[in-house]
Order: structure tokens, then sequence, then C-alpha cells
């Protein structure tokens, strides 16, 4: 799929094309629409953990002055979920409430005062259940199931072994088995949820404007949820704050507008406070992973064993693919001949879990970049030495039958070996520094969709007119990583013309083809793809036309800068105006679609699950993390970070920065700071003072290397920037601290509370040892 | 109980009848239209709504209306100036000091305040000035390098 690169518009630096509305403030985001014809929802959450509703009844709400329209669970019988072969939520709980925050019944009401006052005259009777918050208890035998039909409250074990296990641990010199436990986190992306839901009584229509990163999926729940036909609905995205994958799924708030504004016959805004957003939750589940690793006396890597056990929350949502990509991850990264893998994803009465950044493979990655650091330590190795013993060479299929194409992490390691000056840095420290590194990698998206329906994976049409403007039309949802601005690049690109001659429109189901949506890193790759043999095509009918009027080949006419010229001929040229005049003359307006579809190679293996992992390239990434540990009060603090990431090759280099720095950054909060806690599954995290990511002040330096493998299948060579970094920042952390206070820790995030415990069994450890050493 | 406040926004006059419990966020929002300041929490945790009270960055969200009769408000709408950006939205635009936007607004009145008392900023003061405002996409480097070239731009 690699295109010559003929301009500048690919490859160079670039603000985002929609960049000023963003400055100016004249960005729109759900929550900035037009409401004065609108009705103000809210929602009634239950107030227990686990229960059976024994009554709901809303008479009095209904009878309050200004109530327009209440909706309960009567009014959608219908489940809603990502997977299909796994929903189990409704959009209103029905019979059960299974997490405290969860919804019960939604009020729309002529301002926010007087849906709020009917909130309260709402009667909810529960017979409350015995709840489970964490995975071990809702495992427990006698556990009261959450679900009746998911035994042991196990929504999905996974069990995977390719490669003998037996074997390659005994070949091994050294064998290592250690537990990990991470905390869940949340995405915390800025813009609390919105969703602007308006009715059109006559025609029986529905249009929702709303904060999601797959239009698509609101689109297909809101037709299965409210038993309307997909013609009548139109689902719009405007600017969107933010997702980490927080808006990947279709969340129950939209559902639960398009019901209140049918009901009403009306216009609903919802507007989701701070608290609310965090406990509609599906981020990262709280992880324990156990890893046995094998190693040789050289550091190779001779056989892995994994055992992952997620708590998924009070619904299945995306936990078949979190668990499943755990386990997938484990390969693609290095050369492994051997690996088991068990995952368990397990219910329990907290929020659901879904997609965030990184899906699935960040806490088992940072089980192992950890274990690698401490068995080279073991080995009397260098961690980079340990990694590089272990490289995979493309182009090669992995045991789990992944395809890899392109493979940057051996200059990854050297890049950024050499950048931090490691080896000299790390013997000059003073006490209390530490370095510490790690490597990571992620999908380019899933090649293998979520819903198999048999179309293409991904489609840009593009239009020329008299005015002689470029408009590209697509479906992928720009939620800031720049998307919009990729499409607008690689469609100059191909035609050769200015940048500011594309406009792009997005997200409009009544306007722009469907797309997958942005989650999984797919964008890049697939919807690039498709931009660009959309534009090949547009190109070619301009050169038809051009060959025309210059009496030329059409194989000998190109168009850079905006102008047409026969090669070898320096008299023969046209400008772009004049050539698209012709075209258009021939036909009027051109209209041409672009599409793309992953090859059956790259969709996985034949075994169960092997459609998760599947991808059509890895990112790869490396990076080295400098710590300051103060041992007095166990604050850590970063004093710099180098990384450098595979992405194939960085389409818009500013926007492939702007990822990876964004990405370590967000690994950096997941290390340090952020977790949800709950008491009696009452989320006391629910604010962003409570759930603290990290602010500028403790933000540090991050140098970025982007580092370009050349993809033989993504667009100009192109892979994923957004996600692989992620996961590598918690090990390197980790392994810093490790370097600076001889301290391996176990759990994350380590924070000062944290260490200080560490650090206190730590000192307890040592002096015992000397009291009996002094005794013998 | 509601009263007048008469007040300036953005250079221009206004006098409005507004409840005692209004929070200048829902003035400018909801009565103004200016919906460039963001609500992005329930109240003075995350610095999307900053607005210039006077010519110091407040949040308006824990700011009440009713407080800023006679007061000189800036937002981020009133930046632009001949329909042209302002050095730092400029700046936040041509580096990348803005990924998906919804805390640029707030980011830009807060380093706004800071680079009319400190007009050449070291990166310390610059960090404690924002220190107030979140911001989820960027890991603050190319906000902090926004800034900083503004701040080269201005002198």
């Amino acid at each position: 799929m690699t295109a010559p690169l003929k301009s500048r518009a690919a490859g160079h630096p670039a603000p985002l094309i929609d960049g000023i509305e963003k400055v100016t403030g004249k960005a729109l985001y759900t929550a900035d629409l037009e409401t004065s014809d609108a009705l103000a929802g809210r929602i009634l959450r239950s107030p227990v953990s686990h229960g059976e509703i024994v009554s709901l009844d809303v008479s009095k709400a209904l009878a309050l002055d200004g109530v327009r329209a209440i909706v309960t669970a009567d009014d959608c019988p219908h489940t809603y979920g990502v997977i299909p072969v796994a929903m189990n939520e409704y959009p209103l709980a029905r019979g059960k409430v299974r997490y405290r925050g969860e919804p019960v019944a939604a009020i729309a009401a002529i301002d926010a005062h007087t849906a709020e006052q009917a909130l309260e005259l709402i009667e909810l009777d529960i017979r409350e259940l015995p709840a489970y918050y964490t995975a071990n208890d809702a495992r427990a035998k006698d556990a009261v199931l959450l679900h009746d039909d998911k035994p042991g409250n196990l929504d999905r074990e996974v069990h995977h072994e390719f490669g003998d296990i037996a074997d390659g641990f005994a070949a091994a010199d050294l064998v290592s088995t250690e537990q990990f436990e991470c905390a869940e986190v949340n995405h915390a992306q800025m813009e609390p949820h919105a969703t602007l839901a308006d009715f059109d009584a006559e025609r029986k229509q529905l249009t929702m404007h709303t904060v999601s990163q797959v239009p698509y999926y609101v689109h297909l729940m809101l037709a299965r949820c409210l038993e309307m036909d997909t013609c009548d609905i139109r689902v719009i995205k405007p600017f969107v704050g933010g997702g980490f994958g927080a808006r990947t799924e279709t969340l129950n708030f939209e559902l639960i507008t398009g019901l209140l504004a049918r009901a009403a016959n009306g216009k609903v805004m919802m507007r989701l406070t701070r608290e609310e957003t965090l406990i509609t939750h599906r981020g990262r589940p709280d992880t324990q992973v156990e890893l046995k690793i094998g190693m040789s006396q050289e550091g190779r890597i001779t056989a892995v064993d994994c055992r992952v056990t997620q708590r998924g929350g009070a619904y299945a949502g995306y936990g078949l693919v979190t668990i499943l990509y755990a386990g997938a991850l484990l390969h693609g990264l290095y050369d492994i001949p051997a690996v088991k893998y068990d995952g368990y994803r397990v219910y329990a009465n907290l929020p659901p879990c879904g997609a965030m950044r990184g899906h699935g493979t960040v806490d088992v990655r940072h089980a192992f970049e950890c274990m690698l650091d401490r068995m080279a330590r073991q080995l009397e190795l260098d961690p980079f030495a340990v990694r590089s013993a272990n490289l995979l060479e493309a182009p090669t299929r992995t045991p789990n039958d992944l395809m890899v194409n392109s493979y940057g992490l051996p200059e990854c390691l050297s890049t950024v070996e050499m950048a931090s000056g490691w080896h000299e840095r790390k013997s000059g420290l003073p006490p209390g520094r530490g370095l510490g590194m790690a490597c990571s990698h992620y999908v380019s998206g899933a090649a293998k969709p979520v819903h198999w329906t048999g179309e293409p994976h991904a489609v840009v049409s593009m239009k020329l007119d008299f005015d002689g403007s470029i408009t590209a039309f697509t479906g992928a949802s720009d939620i800031g990583q720049g998307s919009t601005t990729m499409v607008a690049l690689a469609a100059a690109e191909i035609l050769g013309v200015d940048l500011a001659r594309i406009r792009v429109i997005t997200n409009d189901s009544a306007i722009t083809p469907k797309d997958n949506g942005s989650y999984s890193s797919r964008v890049t790759f697939m919807v690039g793809n498709a931009a660009i043999e959309a534009a090949t095509r547009l190109r070619e009918i301009l050169i038809a036309a051009a060959a025309k009027k210059l009496e030329a080949d059409p194989q000998d006419i190109t168009c850079t800068m905006e102008t047409f010229s026969v090669h070898g001929s320096e008299q023969s040229m046209m400008s772009f105006a004049d050539v698209a005049a012709a075209a258009l003359a021939e036909d009027g307006t051109i209209s041409v679609k672009g599409t793309f579809t992953c090859p059956p190679q790259a969709q996985g293996g034949k075994h169960r699950g092997g459609a998760v992992g599947s991808t059509m390239g890895f990112s790869y990434a490396v990076q080295v993390v400098e710590v300051a540990v103060d041992v007095e009060t166990g604050l850590i603090s970063v004093e710099k970070v180098w990384a450098a990431l595979d992405c194939g090759f960085a389409i818009n280099p500013l926007a492939v920065q702007g990822q990876i720095e964004g990405s370590v950054w967000m690994g950096m909060g997941q290390a340090l700071c952020e977790e949800t806690r709950y008491m009696d599954g009452l989320p006391v995290h629910a604010s962003l003072l409570e759930y603290r990511v990290p602010t500028i002040v403790e933000s540090p330096d991050i140098e970025v290397y982007i580092v370009e493998s050349n993809d033989p299948l993504g667009p100009f060579g192109a892979k994923e920037a957004g996600e692989g970094a992620l996961s590598g920042f918690p090990p390197a952390l980790v392994n810093a601290v490790a370097d600076a206070i001889g301290l391996d820790l176990n759990t994350l995030p380590v924070t000062p509370d944290r260490l200080m415990d560490a650090l206190v069994a730590q000192r307890r450890k040592q002096r015992r040892a000397a009291s009996l050493k002094e005794a013998s | 109980m509601k009263q007048i406040i008469a007040l300036r926004i953005n250079g221009a006059v206004c006098e409005d009848a507004v409840s005692d419990s209004l929070l200048l966020i829902d003035y400018l929002r909801e009565v103004r239209h200016l919906t460039g300041a963001k609500m992005g929490c329930d109240g003075g945790e995350c610095g999307a709504c900053t607005v210039l009270v006077d010519g110091h960055p407040r949040p308006a969200c824990i700011t009440l209306a009713a407080s800023c009769n006679g007061r000189e408000i800036e937002t981020i709408e009133g930046q632009v100036s001949n329909g042209r950006l302002s050095a730092l939205q400029r700046a936040f635009h041509e580096n990348l000091g803005t990924q998906c936007g919804y805390c640029t607004p707030g980011m830009i009145m807060a380093a706004e305040g800071l680079l009319r008392r400190s007009p050449t900023p070291s990166d310390r003061e610059i960090r404690t000035a924002l220190g107030g405002n979140l911001c989820r996409c960027t890991g603050y480097v190319k906000i902090i390098k926004s800034i900083r070239a503004a701040a080269g731009a201005q002198l």
C-alpha cells in the first residue's frame, strides 16, 4: 500500500487542521450545543451494591409540575453491549442492581432543578444481597451469583498454550515466579459525559449528538434498545474532549437519553457530573498477574507461564476482549518459543471495566518487564542486553499466529540507550537516584473487527466540486489524536495539492461513511489506507483529464505543488484549477471512494480467541526513566524520560510526538498515583481531587525519538503511535526505583504510603538479618 | 434573590439580572452564550473553566456571578483580536499545545494571566502557575513549549 512520496504533506509536522477552533473556544463539544429548547435529563442511581428491585414507583415524580417523562427498565427490555455474544447489561437496571450508582430510572424535566426534585420523589425498594468487591471474594465457593448463568461469578476463562512449556522450563538456567497487583484505573478524560437526543415525534426519527469514540456502535445500540429502524436514527459526534477507551462502548446514559427523548417527544440534554462520569467507569480492571519466566544463562527467554485475574466489575462489557488481549500480547514483542496463558475475568459489585489505552496489555507487560530486569540482575546481564537477546526477526509470525511485518524494536533500543547515556549515567548517579528501562508494543487496530459483517474495515469518500475544493468524508472519530488531520495529509500527499485545499467532514451518519471507530489504534492504518485509495482514484481521474488536454500518456503525468506536468516535457503543464475544470466538464461533480480491508493472513490464528491480538502491525517502544526517591517521605519524582517509538512512518510527526508524550505520561499516572478506591462499593475516588492524575507540577520532561520501520502494508509505511509507549512506563519506573534504593516493588501504583510500607518492611528485614548474623 | 450586575466581558459592557447563587461559569455559558470556558469537574478541581477576573486567572465554576459586579471578565473568546489569534493561541496551535482541546481555553487563560505578570517565566513559574489546570492528552510537554514560544514571540 506504500505510495511514493512526492510533495511535502505526509511526513512533515502539521498543526491540527481543527486546532484553531480549539484555541479560540469555537470548538463545540456536546455540552456546548444549543439547549434553549431542550429538557434536562437526570438519572436515579442505585444506592446499594447488589440487590433485587422489589418495587419502583415513579407516580409521584411523574405528577410533579414540569416533569415530561420518566423511563425505567419497563421502557427497555433489551440488553446492550459491544461483543455480540456477551451483552448482559440493560440501560436501566432490570430486576437487579449490581453496583452502587447503576442507573435505575431517568427523568426529563423542563429544567435541571425540577428534574432533581423529581428524583427525590421516586420510591425505590431494594432487597439487598451480599456484595463482593474483590475477585477473590466474588469467586468464593458460597458467593451469591451476580448473573445466574455465570457460575463462580466467572465472566470468562481463557487457556492458551503455544510451544512446549515443559521443555522450555527444563532448558532454562534460571526460573523465576512472581506475583504482581495493579490497581484499577480510569481514563479521566477531561470532558465529562454528555448526550443531546432529539426525537422528532412527527417523523418518529431520533438525532443524537454524543461524546462517542464509536458513533456506529451507538447507532446500532439505539436501534436495538429503542426498537427503531437504523435508518430512522442519526448519530453525530461533535468535538470530543478525550476518550482513551472510555467511550468505545455505547454507554448507558446515551441509551437512557434516547429513551427519554422519545418518551418526552422532544429534545433532552443529559450532562453527567464528574462523579457520574467516573461511576460510568469502563477503565482498566484491578489485575493480579502471576508470572513464571524461564531464562538461559545468556538471557534467552525459554518459556513463559502467565496467570491473570481481572476484576471486571458488574457486567461483561469488553471483558472478553480484555482478558484475551492480556494473553495474546505476551507475544509479538520478543521471540518466545513457549507461552502458556490462563486468564480469569471475574464479576464483582463495582462499575463495569472496559477498554483503556493499552487495552489488556499494560498490567501483564508491567509484570513481564519488571521480571526481565530482576532476572537480568541475577544473571549479571545489562537490562538492554537481556532485551536484545530476545529479538524477533521480521517478517515473521508468532507462535499464536500474529503477523509481524515490521519490527523497529532494535533501533528503539539503540536510540534510547544512546540518547539517555544509559551506561555512563547509570554508574554516575547519586544515592536515591535511579535509572530504569522497559520495552512495550501495541496493535495497529484489531485485524478482525468486532462485527463480522463482511464489509471493508474502513471507507473514505472524497468529492471534488466546481469550487476546486476537495472534501474527504470519514466516520473516523477524532478525539484529540489528530485523525482528521491525518486524513487531510494523506489526501494532500497523494493528490499533490496544498493541505488548505482539503476539507474533512467527520462523524455524521447522515453524511459520512460508516467507520468502525477510534479504538485499538486502528484509524491511521485502516482509515489512512482508505484515504490513500480514495485520493489515488481521484488522482487517476484528474490525470486522465490532464492527459487528454495535454495530449500525453497518463502514465507520464504527475501532480506536485498543485501543478500537473508531463514527464520529460517542461513546457507541458497545467494548473490544478484548469485540470479540475477539465475533469468536471466531462462528468460534473466527482465523487470517489477508497476502502481498506485487512487481508485474511492478518486476521489471526484458528485457535479460540485467535482474533484478539491479530493486527496489521505492531508499534514498538522503549523508554528509560530517571527517578529521585525520597526515602524519608516515600515520594518518587520522575526527573526525565527518554522514549523511542517505532510508528512505521510518521504521517504527522508533530501528532506522533504528542501521542508518545501523552501515552508515556498516562503510564506515569498509573505508575505513581492513579487508582480507584471503593468503600463498600461507594466510589470514594469519584472526583478529580480524589482520583489523582499528575499535574503539570510533577510532570517530567519527555524526550521523544520517532523510529520509522516502514511497514510494508501501512499507509506510507505507518503504524500506530498512540498506545504503544504507555505500558513501558510503569515497569521502567519500578525498575528505576529498584536501581535507586534496591527495593523491588510488585504493586501499582507506587504511592508514597505503599513505598513507605515497603521501606519499613525492608528495614525490618535487614535488621533481623543483621541480628541473626550477630547471634550466630 | 436576583440582583442586577454590570460588568465588562471581553471589553463589552453587560448588564444582567442574576440570582445570588448563579455561578460565573453558568452565567457565561447559559446567559452570555460564551461556551469556551468548560466544566470538567464538579467544582474547582480541573481548571477547564479558568477565566480572567480583573486580569487574574479564576475558576469560573467556583466564582459567583454576583461577585463580578463592576469587574472586568476576559474569556477565551476575547483573545482573538481583529480576527487574528493571540500569541498564546497561535503558539498552542502551532506547537500542539492542544490535542482534544477541552482543557485548552482554561489553559490559555491561565497562561495569559501568567504572561501578563511575568512576561518571560521560568519553567518553574509556568508549572506553578498552571498547577491547577489539568490536561489528560499532552503530558504537558507541548503546553510548556507553547507558553515558552508565546513568551518568546512577545519579546
